[in-house]
């Protein structure tokens, strides 16, 4: 996973981008990080997947990663090399599959600061998100400990093989 | 200490805690589900978390559906059928084929989810098992094959908003009203993180088909869960069903306590509810029927996990009978399940409906996964009963769904335009809502 607290760009997107827009039905026959990588938001910014460079950020409004519990949506994200995503707020299944694939994410209500284009970083050990662009630095909600733990574990894939071996 | 939710009470037994909300658990899971487009990425994550010695933890409450891409609608859909069939001879888990149906519908027709249960489903709508009193909820295909291999998951319990709705519901208005109605006065992402619970004379009063529109439809507040307060009914219509695989002793005890705290209570009168239509791009938008009257349509679509079941279409034929559809639109029926086809076959509703201009055709999601059955076209208007309108659900980005129940898609029909369903004779639809008082299941 790439380290979110490098800077670099935002792509800014509105309210309630929902899981088919992050990757429309008919990519979704595939499975592999790097084939969906090819193609997020492909039809709402086509740019997006022609352009994205590792490291950089999807920043969303509210409600983002709404509709379907597609883990697609999320994975697509990672193979892209997205390093983080940041939104006023995030629908339920896709900040679950996002913390479970280990794709940082961040609750933050002045994402709407960000615009387009700007650098940012993300640091998840504060929970801060910095705008190199504006010069400013927005205060994000910390994980809850529990969640802390899992990611601190490296997902849960190790978290349960952990759990499995114990057993 | 105050009383508990439905939500806290089936997370409490499954994870043997006290469970109020905000708690994070490992609660047990009863029944694990995905389908052709969510599985094989799960069987992926089981394999690595499993590794050699890879055992399902419950392969007999296992469940694999190919419902998205049936039949499959190019090579790689087909690989990804093959993949669910290869890993369920391989791990004995219960698999469904191309036909059989929709993997919510399924799951409830044969019996696989019982009140009180916890329900986890690569899907969305696996928020559709609270008609039956379960704790159905959505969950990522990581969540998914991990569960495979443990048969529990992490919760947070959630906080849980009550709807309640007073009286009766007046001719032609319908469960897909009130969830319609629901989403639109709370918003898209009203009720995220939180489990949802429907009480009140009116939502007592539906039969089970019904019940099961408000809990599916319930992540489109943002849900975590959606349930109906399980009673008497529901044992009548699980054992009406075509498998007892778990439902053969069906507790109906289970009832959130008169103290529970809930973080919000919203509450109506039946008789002051109109037909709703949810207008692009967003099931929020809902707005009164009356408000779209004469919109013009060119693609009706009956079916989905939210109204595909045999009242569903039997209520759209019961319309129809006799009529033709308006010469400027097409109409695709698809049952939720083969039951129902068989259902629509055996009981003359699929004659009628081919009389009347539809077209029939393979039980699952249809055009509703947007690949396939029936995609609309760029400036493509269409009415459904399906789920979700957003940009390009159904086909092209340019087009556009508008969402109603099957008696507003009906009415429609035979106008060509969006039409008030009380507009057209109500004594149609009368025997919809009694139908699994006869027998007659989902």
């Amino acid at each position: 996973m790439t380290d979110p607290s490098t800077p670099a760009r935002a792509w800014v997107f509105g309210d309630d981008v929902d899981t088919d827009q992050i990757i429309p039905s008919r990519f979704i026959v595939s499975s592999d990080p790097d084939d969906l990588g090819q193609h997020p938001f492909n039809d709402l910014r086509p740019e997006f997947s022609e352009s994205v460079e590792r490291g950089e950020f999807v920043v969303g409004g509210h409600n983002f990663g709404s509709g379907s519990s597609r883990e697609h949506a999320p994975l697509s994200l990672v193979g892209a090399g997205v390093a983080g995503v940041v939104a006023r707020s995030f629908a339920r299944i896709f900040f679950r599959n996002a913390i479970n694939l280990g794709l940082a994410v961040l609750i933050c209500p002045d994402a709407d600061r960000i615009a387009d284009g700007d650098e940012i970083s993300v640091h998840l050990d504060d929970g801060t998100v910095v705008n190199h662009t504006a010069d400013e630095t927005y205060d994000a909600e910390p994980l809850p400990p529990f969640l802390q733990d899992l990611v601190e574990r490296g997902g849960l894939v190790p978290y349960t093989k952990s759990k499995l071996s114990e057993d | 200490m105050t009383g508990k939710t439905l939500a806290e009470k089936i997370l409490a037994e499954k994870s043997g805690t006290d469970a109020r909300a905000g708690d994070y658990v490992e609660a047990a899971v009863d029944v694990m589900m995905a389908h052709d487009v969510t599985g094989p990425l799960a069987f992926q994550t089981f394999r690595e978390v499993t590794g050699d010695d890879a055992e399902l933890f419950a392969p007999e409450r296992t469940v694999l559906t190919i419902d998205h891409h049936a039949p499959a609608d190019g090579v790689q859909a087909a690989n990804n059928h093959n993949s669910v069939r290869g890993f369920a001879a391989e791990f004995g888990a219960v698999q469904y084929d191309v036909g059989d149906g929709i993997c919510h519908q399924v799951l409830i027709e044969d019996g696989f989810v019982a009140p009180g249960d916890l329900v986890v489903g690569a899907d969305s709508h696996s928020t559709t098992f609270g008609g039956v009193g379960a704790f159905g909820t959505g969950v990522g295909s990581t969540d998914l094959g991990t569960a495979f291999a443990t048969g529990e998951l992490w919760f947070r319990v959630p906080e849980t908003k009550r709807f309640e709705v007073a009286g009766d519901l007046p001719d032609g208005v319908y469960a897909k009203d009130l969830i319609l109605k629901f989403i639109g006065d709370v918003g898209f992402a009203g009720a995220t993180y939180d489990a949802v619970e429907f009480g009140g004379e009116a939502i007592r009063g539906l039969p089970i088909h019904e019940r099961i529109v408000l809990s599916n439809m319930t992540i489109e507040m943002g849900g975590k869960a959606g349930l109906v307060e399980p009673d008497e009914r529901v044992a009548r219509f699980l054992a009406a069903g075509n498998g007892d695989v778990r439902a053969a002793d069906v507790d109906t005890s289970l009832a959130p306590d008169d103290d529970a705290e809930y973080d919000a209570r919203f509450t109506y009168e039946g008789s002051e509810i109109d037909p709703q239509v949810s207008k692009p791009s967003n099931p929020e938008n809902a707005v009164p029927v009356t408000a779209v009257e004469g919109t013009e349509i060119d693609q009706l679509f009956v079916g989905t996990c939210t109204n595909g079941r045999y009242e569903d279409i039997r209520l759209v034929a019961d319309v129809l009978e006799g009529e033709r559809l308006h010469p400027d639109v097409r109409m695709v029926v698809v049952p939720a399940s083969k039951a129902v086809y068989r259902k629509a076959l055996e009981s003359g509703v699929l004659e009628t409906l081919i009389d009347a201009g539809a077209i029939f055709q393979t039980a699952g999601c249809g055009p509703c996964f947007g690949t396939h059955s029936g995609v609309l076209g760029d400036g493509d208007v269409c009415l459904a009963t399906a789920n979700r309108n957003f940009p390009g659900r159904e086909g092209s980005m340019e087009s556009s769904v508008y969402l109603a129940s099957p008696a507003t898609v009906a009415a429609s029909a035979l106008y060509g335009e969006i039409t008030d369903p009380r507009a057209v004779e109500t004594r149609r639809y009368d025997d919809y809502r009694v139908a699994d008082r006869e027998g007659v299941s989902s």
